[in-house]
């Protein structure tokens, strides 16, 4: 009934091949879109900005990136939290080397410093696959990490190893660095994620992305009808590392602003949750990425401030239960639901489209 | 769409009244980044209940700092820190000082603390290079920092060697983090000055690996070894190097590594390691008979009251201490009892903590006395060597305070504050 697609006909292939084919869906998301750009900056505070959107616009890149991967490509991978090290790494020596550049450029090109990362790590996906393939993927992520320990140039000979971001502005308002304004990092992290997502949609739906998923679904039978494993393979990886670099790059410059490389970019902090975030969410899904990085990033701060502020719990009380109540949350999704949360929502909306009379 | 739209609206809903429901109040708001849990629970949980006791203590004795009750909300941290981060932003509000207990938050905060005007005290952790006023306006390190720890470990070396330590070997185990590798710098320098050689060994994270490590001692036989840990990674290399034999005098932790849970599990293999301290442990303060009657004979202790008189509780009640010297001092100056985070910063810059004073706060013999002022934010730098008694079940202090190289240290400080300064382009204070 809400879902009524009876009478919305379409006569060109345009509107045939929209990103969204119903109308209900069209307007929902440019009610989304409006209330992002031009609702949610003239109310943002540092706490919303800080703790909550920015992670989220963040976490959400890197899903994608790993979705295109994973999900798309069907190569595992846990090298996540070094393609986001090398991104974040990329932007640190970029901004120390080139002090004038735009952060826009910066952060653009630190995504295509990790791209071609992400192709030299992905050479291996050409002989190994599933288990074996994760595996090698995690000693990127191990070596990437003891790298950016080890050679100090890197980090600019710093004593501790820290990188520290310095500000940088975008029309005159600063978008990185301790002074940057709610309202400008945010706009500034959605509108990578806007921009790069719809741009990850049409990638998916078009030729590079049909032949990702031929070689998901059986490798030797898209070698066959043509599919070239090698480029198809490697462009995976670049491009799926060039979304992870963009969100390494941000999560260095805009989110934390100054980090270290072994705390922020562990395996545990970085390259599981960003995996669970697309089991979650959806493996191959656009929506399940934004739904997984809502799941993993924000649901433990909201457990946590309803058990803290609206409950009253001690502080420690509250983490115990939110570790609990978060792990049991995920179980039972995925018992209930193996494909993820998205698929949660398509199930939703098919029974949105039948009722009130389902059959 | 309807419900999506609807569960959306609800999250948000939802989370927004969680984010913005703490209650403004004139009270004295002093945020708490604790961690009950996770890796460095261990060390977190005394630590947190000496402030806790401390706070109580004093809203029950005094009615608070010159009448203003204290409030102390706490937030968990696990040690991590994006959590830190966001305990920071939902607890900022009004907050007169951040105690992170985490020097990578630290290093989190020193730039938003800074624009965002909040105290930061990092006592006796953080970046070292803090010390220096003129560049770290709202950042606080007394009473000694890392840099101070490292030589003054290398003084005691030299000490027991008769001042010539040429050609010895000295490792270093730390924790690889910005927190262990706080010392490496000044050992370098050290180094060369004394012409010892200085052997590295990062622990990663959270530290219960640590054989290769210690096979490694085993084999280059290391004539000491200094230790920045935390944690369980405490525990384990103490169990460690008793496991090899290694002579334990000749092992000496910062005093971070120092305190009973990292000992305690090592059982008698544990006796002689020595550790660095700047506060006294035990019970017999004039502070501790006050707890003990505003607040664990009331029942109100933190936590299960175990970990009473021990050295992080202890510190706990030093950091405390510190801080709500720095309101009353605040209030001092300012002539009223409401300051704001602004009036308490200068508050803290003018704590002056000597002999006097501390006994009056019941703090007699209890820390070296020490004073902040407009150029120096890491206080006096006197740390002492305690030793542990397996047996007694007892830290005992085997030196006086003593300070460490200032000849190397603060040329250090200097040079690296000012790196900073011109990095983020900030003026000099203090002229």
């Amino acid at each position: 009934m809400i879902y009524k697609e009876t009478g919305q006909f379409k006569s060109t292939y345009e509107s045939d091949h929209s990103i969204f084919p119903l109308i209900q869906d069209k307007i929902a998301f440019n009610i989304l879109m409006l209330v992002a750009f031009l609702v949610v900056p003239f109310f943002i505070d540092s706490y919303w900005e800080k703790a909550i959107l920015i992670p989220f616009l963040i976490y959400s890149m890197a899903a994608i990136g790993l979705n295109i991967l994973t999900g798309y490509c069907g190569q595992v991978s846990l090298g996540t939290g070094g393609f986001m090290a090398v991104g974040a790494f990329a932007t640190y020596k970029i901004m120390t080397f080139f002090p004038e550049l735009n952060i826009m450029i910066i952060v653009l090109l630190s995504g295509v410093i990790t791209a071609f990362v992400g192709i030299l790590f992905g050479l291996p996906s050409l002989r190994i696959k599933g288990f074996y393939l994760a595996v090698a993927t995690l000693a990127s992520q191990f070596f990437i990490i003891w790298l950016f320990n080890k050679v100090p140039w890197f980090y600019n000979y710093s004593d501790t190893g820290q990188i520290t971001v310095s500000e940088r502005t975008m029309f005159g308002v600063a978008v990185t660095g301790a002074n940057a304004p709610p309202y400008a990092t945010y706009l500034f992290c959605l509108i990578l994620v806007v921009v790069l997502g719809f741009a990850a949609k049409n990638m998916i739906r078009s030729k590079i992305g049909r032949s990702w998923m031929a070689i998901r679904d059986m490798d030797i039978a898209a070698e066959i009808i043509g599919v070239p494993p090698l480029k198809t393979k490697l462009s995976a990886f670049a491009i799926s590392s060039f979304y992870i670099g963009i969100a390494g790059s941000l999560y260095f410059a805009v989110y934390l602003g100054a980090l270290e490389v072994t705390e922020s970019f562990d395996i545990m902090a970085i390259s599981f949750p960003v995996l669970f975030m697309i089991i979650i969410g959806g493996l191959g899904s656009m929506l399940g990425s934004f739904l997984g990085a809502a799941f993993i990033v924000l649901l433990p701060i909201f457990l946590k401030n309803v058990m803290v502020d609206l409950i009253g719990l001690s502080a420690v009380t509250a983490k115990h239960f939110e570790i609990t109540i978060w792990g049991l949350l995920m179980v039972v999704f995925l018992i209930l639901e193996p494909h993820g949360l998205a698929r949660l929502w398509s199930i939703a909306k098919e029974k949105l489209r039948k009722w009130p009379f389902p059959y | 769409m309807g419900l999506k739209k609807m569960m959306v609206g609800l999250l948000g809903s939802v989370i927004a009244i969680g984010g913005f429901l703490e209650v403004a109040t004139a009270d004295l708001k002093f945020p708490m980044l604790v961690y009950r849990t996770g890796a460095y629970a261990p060390n977190g949980i005394p630590n947190a209940d000496g402030f806790v006791d401390y706070y109580k203590m004093i809203n029950a004795r005094d009615g608070g700092i010159g009448g203003e009750k204290i409030v102390f909300p706490e937030c968990e941290t696990g040690y991590k820190t994006q959590v830190g981060v966001e305990c920071y932003e939902k607890h900022k509000e009004n907050a007169m000082v951040f105690q992170p207990m985490s020097t990578g938050i630290t290093y989190q905060l020193i730039p938003k603390a800074s624009a965002d005007g909040v105290t930061v005290y990092s006592t006796g952790y953080g970046r070292t290079s803090a010390k220096n006023g003129k560049v770290f306006k709202w950042i606080f390190n007394a009473p000694a920092t890392y840099w101070d720890g490292a030589s003054i470990a290398v003084r005691h070396i030299l000490k027991q060697n008769m001042g010539n330590i040429k050609g010895k070997k000295i490792a270093l185990v730390y924790h690889n983090s910005a927190y262990g590798k706080e010392p490496i710098r000044t050992l370098q320098v050290l180094a060369k000055k004394h012409g010892y050689k200085l052997m590295l060994l990062p622990v990663d994270h959270p530290g219960q690996e640590q054989k290769a490590t210690w096979l490694k001692i085993r084999k280059q036989r290391p004539n000491y070894v200094l230790m920045w840990g935390w944690g369980v990674m405490n525990q384990v290399a103490i169990k460690q190097a008793a496991s090899i034999k290694f002579p334990m005098e000749n092992f000496i932790g910062i005093w971070w590594s120092g305190s009973e849970n990292d000992v305690m599990p090592a059982g008698a293999g544990a006796n002689g390691y020595k550790a660095l301290t700047f506060n006294a442990p035990g019970t017999d303060y004039q502070v501790h008979k006050d707890i003990k009657k505003y607040v664990h004979d009331k029942g109100q202790a933190s936590g299960d009251g175990s970990h009473f008189g021990t050295v992080l509780y202890n510190r706990g009640l030093f950091q405390a201490m510190v801080q709500v010297e720095a309101a009353r001092v605040a209030q001092k100056i300012h002539g009223t009892s409401k300051i704001t985070p602004a009036m308490y910063r200068d508050g803290m810059e003018n704590v002056d903590l000597n002999a006097k004073r501390m006994e009056e706060l019941g703090f007699k013999n209890f820390a070296p006395p020490f004073k902040n002022t407009c150029e120096n934010h890491g206080g006096s730098g006197l740390a002492a060597v305690q030793q542990w008694d397996a047996k007694a079940k007892k830290w005992n202090m085997i030196t006086e305070y003593m300070y460490g190289d200032s000849e190397v240290v603060d040329k250090l400080i200097a040079e690296d504050s000012t790196k900073y300064a011109k990095e983020q382009k900030i003026a000099m204070r203090c002229n």
